[in-house]
């Protein structure tokens, strides 16, 4: 990762206290925003024992993988995982299919009643989806979908979309329209304008939506809940919340763990090397939306 | 004869072919569900009863009236919503505020800060539900530790514990969107007034009152909207670590919706559940809408 060059010319520390106190705040920010996710590293990394050691131990001296192995080969956790991945990956890319066009026609066609469109659009992000589900599930039953992937890829491809329309919408607006007007002089019609001209130029912006989308498709639970009930097709935030032990008295703490941790690394290394580009995307979708 | 083609109508008609498919997908998903909401909320349509479908007008309505249950989750809700989107505002500033600071490292605390929002809300709340284990959870290990608790606490078993716990989970994974949000707020802020300000014998505390304040007006008023409608509709987290217990202390709306249907099988009165809270949300979704439009014709009329 590249440090952030400073965008404004740094102003000398008017005083050791205040850098100090400055260090103090990042370091806050830190462990607020770490200290829950490595508690949970870590507990899927003890030996049973000492999860149930009291007090707790914050220093093991024995780490393990048993949980990952027994959630690997002894759950089908693999299943699950790529469940996520198949569901997650083809909405995604349906989503930027179906929303660029329709990005494009509302930042450069002027369409008459447009905006209303987005007006639409923007209402709609707001909506949780326990008021869709309901309907959802109604039409499912009729279409005999439940059990199958389309039950969740239509829904996820429908929720990313005003996010995809509001944020591609703002990047066609950036996008220098002469060389659109060259191509029309040159002859093209708009659907190769878009095709050979627009689209090369949109990677980035694609890319942006794309992860957004992928980040909102994995992590939806209550379709997930609702639409999949046959275990071999649950998405990994349903099957980690649905792992029980024998009895409530053994409830398997290490699998658990090891079960968050897996379905949150896609994630994390997603933040990782796509930090810059996911805040770029959240805010132009809501800010300028 | 037909009208002469010419490039408008063409261009129009493509216009047209690109937003039908995306248009017809948020009718299907978005409209028909909230639409059909409001037919099947005038009937007594119980699948568990095996009785055909019955127009019942507003019975569901006035059977809501009176259900202490409902009302409940309501308060829940609204409790819920009330403190986790203050608490999220005040922090998500403190963290904006920080990472809006020049110094080493600012990349990497960034993306650190933002992790939260990004993991999935259901495995943040298997996490949670750990922390706040009555035996082994860490938190009551730290409280007693520090002393300020002299027996573990049984956070997720005791009602206004668990409300409050549930909540805390909240705060931490949304706390990082409110920041984004205002962090880009904050970066288009010329530094130039707050060095004229300065100049001016200001203190810090009062550039913030008279300059980031009121200038931060919209991104702090649209992270209230989302956070309002978000945390509104409350579900994976809850149900998680409480399925809304005990006692129902933890029983959010989304959740009584989410019983009706699925376990009662009651699709009309889970309907009529789906219309009020929809209103409840368009209600709230105006207001603050209003209050953006006012603030935004207010920045650019002077």
């Amino acid at each position: 990762m590249t440090p952030d060059l400073p965008t404004r010319p740094v102003k000398p520390a008017s005083s050791s206290r205040q850098g100090i106190l400055l260090g103090l705040a990042v370091l806050l920010v830190i462990v607020f925003s770490l200290a829950p996710v490595l508690w949970q590293i870590l507990t899927s990394l003890k030996v049973n024992e000492d999860i149930s050691q009291l007090p707790n131990i914050y220093f093991p001296s024995r780490y393990t993988l048993e949980h990952y192995t027994e959630i690997l080969h002894r759950r089908p956790f693999v299943n699950y995982l790529f469940n996520s991945s198949l569901v997650a990956i083809v909405s995604t890319l349906l989503c930027l299919g179906i929303g660029s066009p329709a990005a494009y026609a509302l930042a450069r066609l002027h369409l008459p009643g447009e905006q209303i469109i987005l007006a639409v659009v923007l209402i709609v992000t707001l909506f949780p989806y326990i008021l869709l589900f309901l309907g959802l599930l109604e039409i499912v039953q009729a279409l005999h979908l439940a059990n199958n992937y389309l039950a969740l890829i239509i829904p996820y491809t429908a929720i990313n979309l005003p996010l995809t329309i509001l944020v591609m919408r703002s990047f066609f607006q950036q996008l220098p329209k002469d060389l659109e007007d060259a191509a029309k002089i040159d002859g093209y019609n708009t659907l190769q304008l878009v095709w050979q001209i627009v689209l090369p130029t949109t990677i980035p912006a694609l890319v942006t939506t794309g992860i957004l989308a992928f980040i909102f498709a994995w992590n939806e639970f209550i379709f997930a809940l609702t639409f999949i009930t046959r275990e071999s097709m649950k998405t990994i935030p349903v099957a980690a919340a649905q792992i029980g032990g024998s009895t409530v008295f053994e409830i398997p703490y290490g699998p658990i763990a090891a079960a968050t941790v897996l379905g949150t690394l896609p994630l994390v290394l997603l933040v990782l090397f796509f930090q810059r580009k996911i805040i770029q995307g959240l805010t132009a979708g809501a800010v300028k939306g | 004869m037909f009208k002469a083609n010419t490039l408008h109508d063409r261009e129009q008609r493509t216009g047209w072919l690109f937003v039908a498919p995306a248009l017809i997908l948020l009718l299907i998903v978005f409209a028909y569900p909230i639409g059909r909401a409001f037919w099947l909320s005038l009937l007594t349509k119980n699948l568990g009863t095996n009785l055909k479908p019955v127009f019942t007008g507003v019975g569901n309505y006035s059977r809501m009236m009176g259900d202490g249950r409902f009302w409940q989750s309501l308060g829940n809700t609204a409790f819920f919503t009330a403190i986790a989107v203050t608490v999220e505002l005040i922090l998500g500033m403190g963290v904006a505020l920080v990472l809006n600071q020049s110094f080493r490292g600012r990349g990497l605390a960034r993306t650190i800060a933002i992790l939260p929002w990004a993991l999935p809300t259901a495995l943040i709340g298997l996490s949670w539900t750990w922390i706040f284990n009555d035996q082994y959870g860490v938190f009551n290990d730290i409280l007693m530790r520090l002393h300020l608790i002299e027996v573990p606490a049984n956070w997720l078993g005791e009602p206004t514990l668990a409300l409050l716990a549930t909540i805390a989970a909240d705060i931490w994974k949304t706390t990082s969107f409110v920041a984004i949000l205002l962090l880009a707020g904050l970066q288009s802020i010329p530094q130039d007034l707050y060095e004229a300000h300065a100049m001016d014998g200001a203190s810090p505390w009062q550039s913030f009152r008279q300059i980031t304040l009121p200038l931060l007006m919209p991104q702090i008023l649209i992270a209230v909207l989302f956070r309002f409608a978000q945390s509104f509709g409350v579900f994976d987290l809850i149900k998680v670590m409480t399925e809304g217990g005990p006692a129902g202390a933890t029983e959010m709306v989304s959740l009584y919706i989410y019983a009706t249907v699925m376990r009662y099988l009651d699709f009309g009165y889970g309907a009529a559940l789906v219309v009020v809270t929809f209103l409840v949300l368009i209600v709230g979704v105006a207001i603050a809408a209003l209050l953006l439009a006012k603030f935004r014709t207010r920045i650019s009329g002077d």
